[in-house]
């Protein structure tokens, strides 16, 4: 601790306050302490994180430098270049980390160690919207082996929808919640909301658990993921209200269940509505039949309830109907 | 290295059309032999050009329309998107590779992932007359054994040229987006349906 009083002077109250948040930060302590304020480090060496001692040297010449070097412009390569900083262990083990989320380690402190990246995000969400895709792809062919008289199409649409949903919620939600934690806490960044950076990273992660689940998207994958989500966010919300603190948490499990049951209903729904997906105005009907298009339930079919629970899906896709 | 002067001459500003041409075709079918026996060399690399993956994604996009008309909802992708999907993923994986630290160009890199689609290609053609015999579940096995050594040959022919371009310790991490992108084409052309 004498040499971090001597070299940190500027920043001896934010070594304090770590400290104070992260009681088992002793043994990588000395990153976290001589961190700059802002979370996004210049990656001044490599991207090993265990080896305290190389740690020390840099940290050191990072905050000595501090004052001299400026962090690159985001106009330039470099500033990106730095979250990317990552290797393929490191990466590995933050999905191990959001695979099994334990209440006492928090992901950012104990598996980010205040470095997010942006490789796990990005390609943990591009590689979800794509399995979506395929899956719901894999349910239509299999429904159509079962019941013939299903008409399938590959339904390349869903990849765009899957996609910006995906990438939506992990980039507009975190927003949210780095504005709210942020506005909460005031303007004292010290006291530990993450930056947004961070939540990104925490958010991204968190979604990985469904890729493999992604069959069942269960109760179970969404149980995993929400747990990894609360567990990184309490201890910045222990300190404030329970009521604030009760809310939160529960707006944040709230959308992850309901991104979870929107992918479920939307792209595993076992019946597609794709069997009248030809508007009524292309069938082989002869004109003389055609009724007026709000209306083609009254049409004589066979079965009259399944053409207008079917005309109903066809109208509106997106929303669940439960197979009866 | 004579022809090699000769061609930083002006003299190809007056040769004619045909000349010009045929350089240009034989230096794309000669990148197509590189792909088709990958060898760890580096034409692609050294001499690339981003003539051979427009070819190839225009061929691609195109055998993956659908006649019909009822295509518009639920169908299958469009030109556009199979476009899209081509050519903004080649630029996410050059983007991701370079952020990570690799030394290789941004088109050196565009036309290696442009250039090793062929087998896919090559894949497509044969789904295609495949498609035309009796539908079944030999029809579909056999299109699925040819996607799959298809979409095996692309990931060797494209790490063949790009892996020594990528730092020792984060080499999956480059390598994993190329995996997704050619399965993600190998998707679309396995779940083609005329």
């Amino acid at each position: 601790m004498a040499a971090a009083d001597e070299l940190a002077f500027h920043e001896f109250e934010e070594a304090t306050n770590l400290l104070a948040e992260t009681p088992e930060a002793a043994t990588t302590s000395r990153s976290e302490q001589l961190t700059p304020q802002g979370h996004v480090a210049v990656a001044v060496g490599s991207g090993d994180s265990y080896g305290a001692e190389d740690e020390v040297e840099e940290s050191d010449k990072t905050a000595l430098l501090q004052e001299e070097k400026q962090q690159p412009g985001f106009w330039t390569f470099g500033y990106y270049q730095s979250f990317f900083d990552v290797d393929t262990w490191q990466v590995l083990d933050r999905i191990r980390g959001s695979l099994l989320p334990r209440p006492g380690h928090n992901f950012v402190r104990h598996r980010l160690r205040n470095r997010p990246d942006l490789y796990g995000p990005f390609w943990i969400c591009a590689t979800l919207a794509f399995v979506l895709a395929i899956t719901g792809n894999l349910t239509l062919l299999l429904a159509q082996r079962r019941d013939p008289s299903i008409h399938y199409s590959p339904q390349f649409h869903k990849v765009t929808v899957a996609g910006v949903t995906i990438y939506c919620y992990a980039w507009l939600v975190p927003l949210a919640l780095w504005g709210f934690l942020r506005w909460r806490q005031g303007v004292r960044e010290r006291l530990g909301p993450y930056t947004f950076l961070e939540t990104v990273c925490v958010y991204g992660y968190s979604l990985f658990v469904f890729i493999p689940t992604v069959w069942l998207f269960g109760v179970l994958a969404l149980a995993l993921s929400a747990a990894g989500l609360v567990f990184t966010l309490w201890p910045v919300v222990r300190e404030d209200t329970r009521l604030a603190a009760a809310v939160l948490l529960s707006v944040v499990v709230l959308l992850h269940a309901l991104l979870a049951l929107g992918c479920k209903f939307y792209f595993f729904q076992p019946l597609p509505p794709a069997h009248v997906a030809p508007p009524p105005r292309a069938t082989a009907l002869p004109p003389s039949i055609l009724l007026p298009p709000t209306s083609p339930w009254s049409v004589a079919t066979p079965d009259g309830q399944s053409l207008q629970a079917q005309h109903e899906r066809t109208l509106l896709p997106a929303l669940p109907t439960l197979r009866p | 290295m004579r022809s090699r002067i000769r061609e930083f001459d002006s003299s190809t500003l007056n040769e004619s059309v045909q000349n010009t041409i045929m350089r240009d075709l034989k230096a794309v079918g000669k990148k197509f032999m590189h792909v088709l026996y990958p060898r760890k060399s580096n034409t692609l690399l050294r001499d690339w050009d981003l003539w051979g993956p427009l070819i190839l994604c225009v061929t691609l996009a195109l055998m993956l329309q659908r006649g019909s008309v009822d295509s518009e909802k639920d169908g299958g992708p469009q030109f556009a998107e199979v476009f899209v999907i081509v050519w903004f993923g080649a630029v996410t994986i050059t983007l991701n590779s370079k952020l990570l630290g690799g030394n290789i160009s941004f088109f050196q890199s565009l036309c290696v992932l442009g250039y090793c689609i062929l087998p896919l290609t090559v894949a497509m053609l044969v789904c295609r007359l495949v498609l035309l015999a009796e539908p079944g579940p030999i029809n579909f096995m056999v299109r699925l054994f040819v996607v799959i050594v298809m979409f095996a040959w692309s990931i060797i022919a494209s790490t063949a040229f790009l892996a020594d371009s990528q730092p020792p310790n984060r080499k999956a991490l480059a390598v994993y987006p190329v995996f997704l992108f050619y399965f993600v084409i190998s998707w679309m052309i396995l779940t083609f349906t005329p």
